[in-house]
């Protein structure tokens, strides 16, 4: 990051780039607008038929999902790869470790409980 | 953008940190170090993108909660029989559109173009009350089935997930109406474009919420 000095001036989180003309900057949400139309699409459709293997279905739901997240995020909040969005991209990637750490620890420590806990009526029966 | 300057003295705040005061009013701040500091409007913004962030970690504790207690229906009704597929893709469909709508109301505030601007933001505020008004009859609903959230773990994690992310929509179009009183009684002034600026993130962030929960909640509870 130190040799930068090329690179323009920061861009806030929302900010298209320098010199966006009326029309680009329709067009950026019009592209955004027509993906994500495709990306909820295909979710739907893939979880209402029944052409689809059933256990792929929850797997394909979430890559559609972060798919279209990641539209959502460059399309629309203007998210980008480019140096003026270093500290809005480190502040996302930070956002995005806690909520897997979070989802992911929560979903693997109540299954690993689930599994270790012994079952309801002994436990009551233990107590007495 | 640089035509109205904000520099009056209620509005300097706590970012106005000193050297070069004047310099990064033209953006020409690069914010790596040497050039000063960033313009107001990155900072508002960088600011503004922490607390979102921040929002959907707690989004992501609800989140998981539902994925632990999806199973927790306590002899009640599950996903697959309460959730309506039509009803959750009309939701969708409207949220998704009014992103798009705020977009537009972004590009017209840029060209500061007024007639856009209400034009767009109107649409925006119709399509989140439609959202609200679908999600408030689906609720009410499930309640008269006796599926409210007293039933059980799981309609207790859904109702508060999908309810939580309603209250920001009721928040997000209170403040959609409160940017359209102030662009209508103050203009495109400096202050106001940052304020609607979190406004717009603000309203795009729940739609990326939406998707995830459109995804986790309804989907996969109906495909299971």
């Amino acid at each position: 990051m130190s040799d930068t000095s090329h690179a323009g001036p920061d861009t806030a989180p929302g900010d298209e780039q320098e010199g966006g003309s009326f029309v680009a900057g329709f067009q950026t949400y019009l592209t955004g607008l027509a993906l994500a139309v495709l990306l909820t699409a295909a979710s739907f459709f893939i979880a209402s038929t029944n052409l689809v293997w059933a256990p792929s279905i929850p797997v394909a739901l979430v890559v559609l999902a972060i798919a279209q997240m990641g539209v959502h995020l460059v399309f629309f909040l203007h998210i980008t790869t480019g140096p003026e969005n270093t500290n809005n991209v480190m502040a996302l990637a930070f956002g995005v470790l806690i909520v897997i750490l979070l989802i992911g620890g929560s979903l693997w420590i109540m299954a690993h409980l689930n599994q270790n806990m012994m079952p309801m009526n002994q436990l009551m029966n233990m107590q007495r | 953008m640089t035509t109205l300057p904000y520099a009056s003295s209620h509005d300097d705040g706590p970012y106005r940190s000193g050297r070069e005061s004047n310099s990064y009013r033209n953006g020409a701040a690069a914010g790596h170090g040497s050039a000063g500091p960033a313009s107001k409007r990155v900072v508002v913004g960088f600011g503004f993108w922490i607390f979102l962030l921040s929002d959907i970690v707690m989004f992501s504790a609800f989140f998981a909660a539902y994925a632990v207690l999806v199973g927790a229906t306590a002899g009640g009704p599950a996903g697959h029989d309460l959730f309506d597929l039509k009803n959750a893709g009309l939701e969708t469909a409207c949220l998704l559109a009014s992103s798009f709508t705020c977009g537009l109301a972004s590009i017209a505030a840029d060209a500061r173009n007024k007639l856009w601007f209400y034009a767009a933001m109107a649409a925006t505020c119709v399509l989140g009350l439609v959202f609200l008004g679908l999600e408030a009859t689906e609720f009410a609903g499930l309640v008269a089935k006796g599926a409210g959230p007293t039933r059980s773990a799981f309609l207790s994690a859904f109702f508060t997930l999908v309810g939580c992310h309603g209250l920001h929509v009721s928040i997000g179009i209170l403040w959609l109406l409160t940017m359209m009183a102030q662009v209508f009684a103050k203009g495109f002034r400096a202050d106001i474009k940052r304020r609607f600026l979190c406004f717009a993130l603000f309203w795009h962030a729940l739609d990326i919420i939406w998707v995830a929960l459109f995804s986790v909640v309804y989907l996969m509870g109906v495909a299971r």
